[in-house]
């Protein structure tokens, strides 16, 4: 249950507090992309590449363009004058094949954009683009799996390249060497994290309008990251920049797979252009599943190294990185923070990964909630539970183990990272305590006797997040706000963050109201929009509380005081007697006044303060010098189904430190949210491709998202250690859920069949493949 | 995912809808649309027609009639659910109906489309199944070849005038100046609608080729149910594709027992096989013989015997004929311990 | 081909010409301008595009317009009455019961029609009333707070 908005009581900040965002929402009056229309607007369908590797021979549009009510047929060669679709990715050994918004001589994937139809409506697009005719000559052989890509023989996805290899990317630390001489036990398994399709349940769209006269192209994005978008449309268009601008009206999720720069935003750029006319494209959930970068589709081979005693000692891992046919935004960069991320939270020091990108016949692959964190995680917590299961070892006392103290903070990893900081045991303890870990133990013992599965599985997790120092980011990560305080004492907060339901109207309301001592309702925050908010990086990475949080918190401490030397010189004192609380200005002498005079003192200026300028605003940025490193504990208990091979979650409790919380209601929401995208791809989830190369679950009736009734009820709590390395002290939620969830399940499955000698099940879990792994052992 | 163009008609009487599906073969009819749009959306199909017998008051009942219970093609999977006379005396149908997708496919899908896409993995073919339930399909003769053509005509001029099919065949009729032309339609204008009732399992045909015994001219009007009052326990059990919510493998078990031997066992499935199936070799296995568990489980290990079990992303033949096993002889021993 | 067809949608009459083709959720979004219903997958799956059609929740993404012939129809936009907002959407809003907000006005819906049925519900039968609607948002655990605070708020105004 949330808290009221309007009587203020006490602080809003840390209240459960409900959403500001939520009325327009609930009632259908908010505006998705798809809820724009334009006088005059058009429409346009992209046709798709059917085959996974072929060359385009020709196209033929005439049957198209006869149909009435078709405006143009674009292909390749009609895009030509459009720059690549932006990969960000730097690492020396990267290669970047040329990647035009339309094919032109070749497809590389199903669901490769070859043409676009436009039309009076989307109706007739849809019709249009079932009549162009493109003569492909299909390519007998296709590189559609990863692994087989890189072998000798394999079929090249671009013939320039002929091992397949996109970049190499090695790490190392510590003297691994020595580590596994010194082991005593070492243990090795091979993981896969399948291919998923994110899956926010409004597909990307995008309307683009061209403004003639002022020379200005508007393109409304279901995007993440509007501003980042507008530098790259101005590129990819040719265009200055500050002729474009980008609005991300209500997105409907993204969860990363909108963190992008798409071909067919570019693309309608260019059509409105064009045409000259309005247009709009809506991504049809065929397309979506098809094409929008899927993420993970990693693949690890993990040895680890300890001693009897359960000190670990070290890792090896190889890692294969399954690109796809293109790179996307940041493609190559995710599965290189799997590796910073694969030491865990363990304090070994020898390390070594070798991790190879690979080009593939399939879709491109890129950033998705987690984006290299849930496979890490995933690999690091169970060859840990794997590692206890050989040692004889509590998994727990395993981990505890191998923490590092709450002493040893600032903490740094084996891959060099400054982990800043954390009680790692604390979490995992009342984790235990909660899910009454020695009770269950016994009750466990019984049910094995009565031949039931049952099993617990426990997960930490740490995360790195609140993205980031601009160094260590591919395209900034530091984070703006304006605040604009108006003549009547509203505030307006202009944020360069771009929340797509993560609540952050909310939040940055309830700082605002408390801050200024005002109700949230005369706080509005405006974001999304690159001609309202000027400077911008968006949502992604966790960083919305964490990065543009702060820089709202410094515009507030700049307005302050700034508001302090207003009211101070309307007092005659000196700024140093004034103080501000409650939305009340005092000097010396008993003076008040208030905030909304002030506010008003401020526009009006009639006594303006020496060396002051009017009104009562500021703009401020935030260059983070660390990321934050949130952590958990999350404990499963599962029971199987021997028989059938069904899966059962009874119990699950998350624990997680994501430092100060702003509003708990919307992190509780964030946190349940993330589980259910960790329990996707443990039990559900995985994007399927067929030897040769055709995508097998391109709908939602063959590509399961969890449904409600696949949810076990979450049972969750928090520990806080403040992140030091921010005045809020916030460290990020968004994508904890995700990350800590899925090794937390597959333990406890696995922990549930280990009776059967079963050491590993790999996911999604589906009852098929339980049923088959139970099967293979009870024939063995 | 946006239907190809098609012509549309909402006849408000069967005899209506009848005749324009004589007039117009490639016509498809629409029920409640719940299989059809998503393929129409896909341009799996593109019909010149759809012929939507949403308007037909007379399909939409459910009734006892001598000892049968008749169900009108258009009731809902929603109505089948929960309707007092199904759940009091054919509580199997109300129960599998209940499983079936989601409650806003319940509310639109009906029995009659259902049974007539005769999907694999269905739900309702086991209930039908094990209940020996019958369809009542019901069709116009032929045109006459001279006519052929020309009923395509009036059967698209029939879509767009809102007047039954009767008033316009006179109408065309009294314009048709060819006396022998005139007379021919006549004659087939007064020919009786053809009938005739099958055993499901027969309308499901041959399990060894494609489609049912439905004609291109006749729509599926009735299912009918006996009624059996010899306190047989019902089950309907299935496990579904996450996804899609079809049965992987659905089992329908009605069972009855008289002085302490099963007098009578129907053990049918669905989503095992490409068209759903009395297990045969199960039934013989219990007939006569005391249940226990022991007998349930041998009995349901005979589940696919004989079947060529699918195989698909979700399933393979060896786990769906597993699974079928496993799922028949939970069924029977729930419907064990309903028996009476 | 077109067809006029009749509908009334929250209450107004409506008369319209459409092809036969045209899917009810286009219908209502482009021809009505009522946006307020989504579309997510178009496969009758994920349920953004639930409207009430005589009172029972149907995906009006597999109906199509000219079945809705003479029908009443009830969109996310008819919901609230003189501004007070309906005991759902307060439920959804107190229990934050959405994030995105793109599935919320089927799910409500949804949710409208299942409390229709069964006043007080279990988390049982939430989960299993929703089940014809996906969210990728909140786990679904505030929905199911949401719709258990709307029956208790329903039982409460009864």
């Amino acid at each position: 249950m949330s808290s009221p908005t309007t009587t203020k009581t006490e602080p809003f900040v840390g209240r459960r507090i409900r959403r500001q965002e939520d009325p327009r929402l609930i009632t259908g009056t908010a505006t998705y992309v798809d809820d724009i229309k334009k006088p005059g607007m058009l429409y346009f369908a992209v046709l798709r590449s059917p085959y996974p590797a072929a060359k385009i021979k020709s196209i033929d549009a005439s049957k198209a363009l006869e149909l009435p009510g078709v405006r143009a047929v674009y292909t390749g060669k009609d895009a030509a004058s459009v720059g690549p679709v932006p990969c960000a990715g730097s690492m020396p050994t990267l290669r970047v094949p040329h990647h035009t918004i339309l094919a032109t001589d070749r497809v590389y994937y199903v669901g490769h954009p070859v043409a676009a139809a436009v039309a009076s409506d989307r109706y007739i697009a849809q019709d249009a683009v079932a009549r162009i005719e493109v003569d492909y000559e299909p390519l007998d052989e296709v590189a559609a799996d990863p692994e087989a890509a890189l072998g000798k023989d394999s079929p090249r996805v671009h013939p320039e390249y002929p091992d397949n290899v996109a970049f190499t990317y090695h790490q190392e630390g510590g003297d691994v060497e020595k580590a596994f001489a010194e082991a005593d036990v070492t243990v090795s398994q091979r993981f896969v994290v399948p291919r998923l399709a994110p899956s926010p349940m409004e597909t990307r769209g995008v309307v683009a309008e061209y403004d003639e006269g002022a020379k200005e192209l508007t393109i409304y994005s279901s995007t993440q990251i509007p501003h980042l978008l507008k530098t790259q449309l101005a590129l990819q268009l040719n265009m200055p920049e500050h002729h474009v601008r980008v609005i991300a009206p209500e997105v409907g999720g993204g969860f990363g797979s909108k963190c992008n720069v798409w071909a067919e935003e570019a693309l309608a750029g260019l059509i409105a252009m064009q045409v000259k006319k309005p247009v709009k494209w809506i991504e049809t959930r065929r397309e979506s599943i098809m094409v929008v970068a899927h993420g993970r589709g990693h693949i690890t081979h993990v040895e680890l190294a300890a001693k009897n005693d359960g000190t670990l000692l070290g890792m090896k891992l190889n890692i294969i990185q399954d690109i796809g046919g293109h790179h996307q935004l940041l493609t190559p960069i995710i599965p290189t923070l799997a590796v910073l991320m694969l030491p865990g939270l363990y304090k070994f020091r020898s390390f070594t990964a070798d991790l190879t990108g690979v080009f593939t016949n399939r879709a491109p692959t890129d950033l998705y909630r987690g984006a290299g964190r849930p496979e890490a995680t995933y690999v690091i917590e169970r060859i840990v539970d794997i590692m206890a299961d050989k040692l004889g070892m509590d998994p727990a006392e395993l981990r505890r183990k191998n923490f590092p103290a709450p002493g040893d903070f600032p903490f740094q990893s084996a891959t060099g990272l400054t982990y800043d900081s954390g009680d790692y045991a604390k979490v995992m303890d009342l984790a235990l305590e909660r899910v009454g870990y020695q009770n269950f133990l016994d009750e466990q013992r019984q049910a094995r006797q009565d031949g039931r599965l049952l099993g617990i599985g426990l997960s930490t997790y740490g995360e790195i997040c609140a993205f980031g120092p601009s160094p260590a980011t591919p395209a900034g990560g530091w984070e703006s706000a304006t605040i604009h305080v108006e003549a009547t004492g509203k505030v307006s907060i202009m944020t360069g963050i771009s929340p797509h339901g993560q609540g952050e109207e909310t939040a940055f309301s309830q700082m605002a109201a408390d801050r200024f001592g005002i109700a949230m309702d005369d706080v509005v925050v405006i974001h999304g929009d690159t001609a309202k908010v000027h400077y911008g990086i968006g949502t992604f990475g966790s960083r919305g509380i964490a990065i543009g949080g702060t820089a709202v918190h410094l515009a507030m401490e700049d307005v302050v005081n700034k508001g302090i030397r207003f009211a101070a010189h309307l007092m005659e004192a000196e700024p140093e007697e004034v103080t501000f609380e409650n939305g009340v200005f005092s000097g010396p002498g008993g003076k008040t006044t208030t905030f909304q005079e002030v506010a008003l003192e401020a526009h009006l200026c009639r006594k303006l303060p020496p060396g002051t300028e009017p009104g009562l605003s500021a703009t401020r940025f935030y260059e983070p010098a660390n990321f934050a490193f949130p952590f958990g504990a999350h404990i499963v208990i599962a029971e199987v189904d021997r028989e059938t091979g069904e899966i059962k979650l009874l119990r699950y409790v998350a624990i997680d430190d994501i430092g100060n919380v702003i509003n708990p209601l919307l992190v509780d929401g964030q946190l349940h949210g993330g589980i259910a995208q960790g329990l996707g791809p443990a039990l559900l989830e995985e994007v399927v491709y067929s030897e040769d190369g055709q995508m097998l679950t391109g709908t939602f009736m063959d590509y399961a998202i969890p449904k409600a009734k696949h949810m076990p009820w979450i049972e969750s709590d928090r520990t806080v250690t403040p992140a030091p390395g921010n005045p809020l002290g916030a460290k990020g939620v968004g994508e904890a859920g995700t990350i800590g969830s899925l090794p937390a399940i597959v333990n406890a499955v696995v922990d549930a069949l280990s009776p059967l000698g079963i050491q590993h099940i790999d996911i999604p879990m589906t009852p098929q493949r339980v049923w088959k792994a139970i099967q293979e052992r009870s024939q063995a | 995912m946006i239907p190809a163009q098609f012509d549309y008609a909402a006849p408000e009487s069967l005899g209506d809808a009848l005749t324009l599906l004589a007039g117009k073969p490639d016509s498809k009819i629409l029920a409640g649309g719940q299989s059809l749009i998503p393929i129409l959306k896909l341009r799996l199909a593109e019909p010149a027609q759809l012929i939507d017998l949403g308007s037909i008051l007379e399909l939409h009942f459910i009734a006892e009639t001598g000892g049968v219970i008749r169900i009108g093609a258009m009731t809902t999977h929603n109505q089948v659910e929960t309707s007092e006379l199904l759940r009091e005396k054919c509580p199997l149908l109300a129960e599998t109906a209940a499983n079936i997708g989601d409650v806003q496919v319940r509310n639109r899908g009906t029995i009659g489309g259902s049974v007539v896409h005769a999907d694999p993995a269905a739900d309702y073919p086991a209930a039908l199944l094990a209940l020996e339930a019958k369809v009542r399909l019901v069709s116009r003769p032929p045109l006459p070849k001279s006519w052929e053509t020309a009923g395509t005509v009036a059967g698209t001029a029939l879509g767009q005038i809102v007047k039954g099919a009767k008033a316009l065949w006179e109408e065309i009729e009294a314009k048709e100046p060819d006396p022998k032309r005139r007379q021919e339609l006549k004659d087939w204008r007064v020919l009786p609608n053809k009938e005739r009732v099958l055993r499901y399992a027969d309308f499901l045909g041959d399990p060894d080729e494609m489609g049912t015994a439905l004609g291109p001219s006749e729509i599926l009007t009735e299912i009918h149910v006996p009624i059996e009052d010899d306190g047989a326990g019902v089950v309907y059990k299935t496990m579904v594709q996450p996804a899609s919510g079809y049965a992987i493998v659905g089992v329908a078990v009605r069972l009855s027992v008289k002085g302490g031997k099963i007098a009578s066992a129907r053990v049918a499935l669905t989503g095992v096989a490409a068209k759903p199936y009395r297990a045969a070799a199960v039934e013989s296995a219990l007939l006569g013989q005391a249940p226990s568990a022991e007998l349930f489980s041998q009995a349901a290990q005979r589940a696919a015997e004989g079947v060529e079990a699918l195989s698909d992303l979700h399933a393979s033949a060896e786990y769906r004929a597993h699974l079928a096993g496993v799922q028949a002889r939970r069924a029977l021993e729930e419907a064990a311990a309903r028996a009476k | 081909m077109q067809k006029t067809i009749q509908v009334n949608v929250n209450g107004r009459e409506y008369e319209r010409t459409v092809e036969p083709r045209l899917l009810l959720v286009h219908f209502l979004r482009e021809d009505l301008g009522l946006t307020g219903t989504h579309i997510g997958c178009e496969s009758s799956v994920c349920g953004a595009c639930t409207v009430l059609l005589e009172g029972r929740a149907v995906k009006s993404c597999t109906v199509l317009a000219v079945q809705a012939n003479g029908k009443k129809i009830e969109t996310i936009e008819g919901l609230a009455r003189n501004g007070d907002l309906h005991a759902v959407q307060e439920g959804f809003w107190n229990e934050h019961g959405l994030q995105c907000g793109f599935c919320t006005p089927g799910m409500i819906l949804s949710v409208c029609q299942l409390l229709a049925d069964n006043p007080s519900p279990t988390k049982d039968e939430i989960r299993h009333g929703i089940e014809g609607n996906l969210c990728r948002c909140t786990g679904y655990q505030h929905i199911v707070n949401a719709v258990e605070a709307a029956a208790k708020a329903k039982a409460g105004g009864a």
